[in-house]
């Protein structure tokens, strides 16, 4: 019998999380994503985990870091100011790969906003909020069971690529309630980045391996190695030669092309022969649904595309289910994040339009079907 | 017990990656002499290598992680407290000790530095306190001494100074000291004292910066600099004895603070054993 319980997104970010493995959680109080603060400290001593609440966003990301470098998964979680906050240390974690999940929860900004209500603003600052060039992953769960799921796959894929993964939530599937029976959902088995064994002479903690995904070296094991943020040869120790540092940064984004397929995820609903396709995430992709539904109803031709892995953007599987339609339509709560990336892969080929809200409101069903009726009139 | 007398001589060979000399320290940099006496100290309580782990943030200060034949990291400039945290709760077997700088953890990391102090979470933090931002150039520090010119004090410093002995004191450390790199046995010792106590250690090292900072002050070269911390520091041995401290802004030496506090790894490992068995039913 289905173990069904009542269960709201953070909640459920927070029980994947712990289910995924996650024994060690920093953070810092921000509304709207405490309530997976509040879970990981009342959950995680439960399984031998660690809870601590640091002093500000940018310890917690270091404690984050910290304790990964040590072996343990690690997550925190956080809404747009704090995620500013913690930048400069996720592009630490990706320079010297080391796996970490970041939930962001986002709400209305910019600066303090509207901490209570939804946005989905972060989207850019998802992608490129560390500055350089880096690899990152970003998931966008668009429901409870997913919320739970996605930080699942997201300590997945870290702990696989040793790629930092943000788990891009908004507001509303932060805080929705919905009914999920957590057992059927479980992983069958969890994913353990691959430690470093063997000889600890010579061996190289950055070397370029088949999969581009160097063995961790756990302190303790032997390997005496050097993590640092700048630029490193596979030895681990910094190197401004033009060509080393070209290459060392090079392997970090190459890695994610040679796994896209492990990374790459998305819902395609009704697109094979759809006029109108909307591609959108989060709530935005509820509101969708429904309204395709309506719209197929009406006998209107729409689909839904939904990116669940937002970055990078699984734009094969876009241009694949686009490329008999005749529209794409874009709803999102900013001003035009999501938008930029679609048209840049389909504006030469139809028309991509946007539908936005910044208002501190979720997109209505029946506001993508006007605007739908709009753009067809 | 004379320890001295139980084990091998300190060789620091044994502790340096030898492959990553020449190191990029400049000539008569203070830091190498801290380094040495780190290393001494470790030496001394043997520690395993294998099970040391050296968390350094930015700075002239942050390289000396490269040089140990350890687990080391390098991380973010003023964030090496909140990576060693992590750490050290993720994985309380290892020793863990922090090397950072004046402008590492007194200005940047200052709320790092102050909430360590008051968790008491088991590690070592080493400041190496040379009163100037070295790696970029020279530019005025939270502990450059007044009217010192730096390229960002052109007609002098203005600022008071923290003292980052007293910060620590007041933030709850409970372990606390301060020592110059002239003395390096006395360095020695306090970071030895500071690495077997069970709780959070600071220790700040008075460190010179002859190229950046001294030149540019009229200080001399590393022997003058050197000399002139005999003159200003206040041995242990004379604390609350001299009325009149050998110069203005006389900064004490040796252990100044100590207390017996709840260890914040032991404390929190405890209240979560018991919720973990109560869990699991037993």
């Amino acid at each position: 019998m289905a173990n069904l319980i009542n269960l709201q997104g953070n909640q459920a970010c927070a029980m994947g999380a712990i289910a995924a493995g996650c024994r060690f959680y920093a953070g810092y109080p921000i509304t709207p994503s405490s309530e997976i603060a509040e879970t990981m400290a009342r959950e995680l001593p439960k399984v031998g985990g660690v809870f601590i609440q640091m002093e500000d966003e940018i310890a917690s990301m270091g404690a984050v870091v910290g304790a990964s470098m040590g072996g343990a998964k690690a997550m925190t979680a956080t809404s747009g100011p704090g995620f500013s906050l913690k930048q400069e240390n996720l592009g630490y974690a990706c320079a010297s790969e080391i796996p970490c999940v970041i939930i962001n929860v986002m709400r209305g900004g910019p600066s303090t906003g509207m901490p209570t209500r939804p946005a989905q603003g972060d989207i850019m600052q998802a992608r490129w909020g560390t500055h350089g060039d880096h690899p990152i992953i970003v998931l966008t769960p668009a429901s409870v069971a997913e919320c739970y799921t996605e930080t699942i796959r997201a300590f997945e894929l870290t702990e696989r690529l040793r790629v930092p993964v943000i788990v891009l939530v908004d507001e509303v599937i932060g805080h929705l309630v919905e009914t999920v029976d957590l057992e059927a959902l479980a992983p069958k088995e969890t994913i353990e980045r691959r430690f470093a064994t063997g000889p600890a002479d010579g061996f190289e903690p950055y070397a370029v391996t088949d999969d581009m995904v160097p063995p961790f070296p756990r302190p303790g094991d032997g390997y005496r190695s050097h993590t640092t943020g700048l630029t490193h040869l596979p030895s681990g120790f910094p190197t401004q030669n033009p060509e080393k540092a070209s290459a060392a940064l090079l392997r970090t984004t190459d890695k994610l092309d040679l796994h896209a397929d492990l990374i790459e995820a998305c819902e395609i609903i009704e697109c094979d022969n759809a006029d109108i396709i909307i591609a959108t995430i989060g709530i935005s992709a509820r509101a969708a649904q429904q309204a395709v539904t309506d719209l197929r109803a009406k006998g209107i031709k729409a689909g839904l595309f939904r990116p669940k892995t937002l970055w990078p953007f699984p734009e094969k599987r876009l241009k694949e289910v686009a490329k008999n339609a005749k529209i794409i339509l874009v709803p999102e709560m900013n001003q035009g994040q999501l938008i930029l990336e679609i048209e840049r892969l389909m504006a030469r080929h139809m028309p991509v339009i946007g539908l936005n809200k910044i208002n501190g409101e979720a997109i209505t069903p029946a506001e993508i079907t006007a605007k739908v009726s709009e753009v067809l009139a | 017990m004379n320890i001295s007398e139980t084990q091998t001589p300190f060789d620091i060979n044994d502790y340096i990656r030898l492959e990553q000399m020449p190191h990029f320290l400049c000539p008569g940099c203070g830091h190498g002499i801290a380094l040495r006496a780190l290393l001494w100290a470790i030496h001394e309580l043997k520690i395993d290598k294998d099970k040391l782990a050296v968390v350094s943030g930015i700075g002239c200060s942050g390289r000396l992680s490269a040089y140990i034949d350890a687990n080391t990291f390098h991380t973010t400039h003023g964030r090496p407290l909140a990576y060693a945290t992590g750490m050290a709760l993720a994985r309380p077997d290892l020793h863990v000790i922090v090397i950072t700088g004046d402008g590492d953890s007194l200005a940047i990391g200052g709320n790092h530095l102050i909430h360590a102090c008051r968790r008491n979470l088991n590690m070592t933090c080493m400041m190496l306190n040379n009163e100037i931002y070295g790696m970029t150039g020279g530019q005025v520090s939270p502990t450059t001494s007044s009217n010192r010119y730096t390229t960002t004090t052109p007609e002098g410093n203005t600022e008071p100074v923290f003292d980052a002995c007293a910060l620590a004191t007041a933030a709850g450390a409970s372990f606390v000291g301060r020592e110059v790199t002239m003395q390096v046995t006395g360095l020695k010792n306090l970071l030895r004292d500071g690495i077997e106590h069970h709780g959070f250690s600071f220790v700040e090292v008075i460190s010179d910066c002859t190229e950046i900072y001294g030149r540019k002050n009229d200080l001399g070269m590393s022997p003058e600099m050197l000399l002139s911390q005999k003159a200003t520091m206040r041995p242990d041995a004379y604390r609350n004895t001299v009325d009149v401290p050998f110069r203005p802004n006389a900064l004490e030496c040796g252990v100044l603070a100590k207390a017996d506090r709840p260890e914040y790894g032991c404390a929190t490992r405890e209240k979560n054993a018991r919720v973990q068995a109560k869990a699991e039913g037993k």
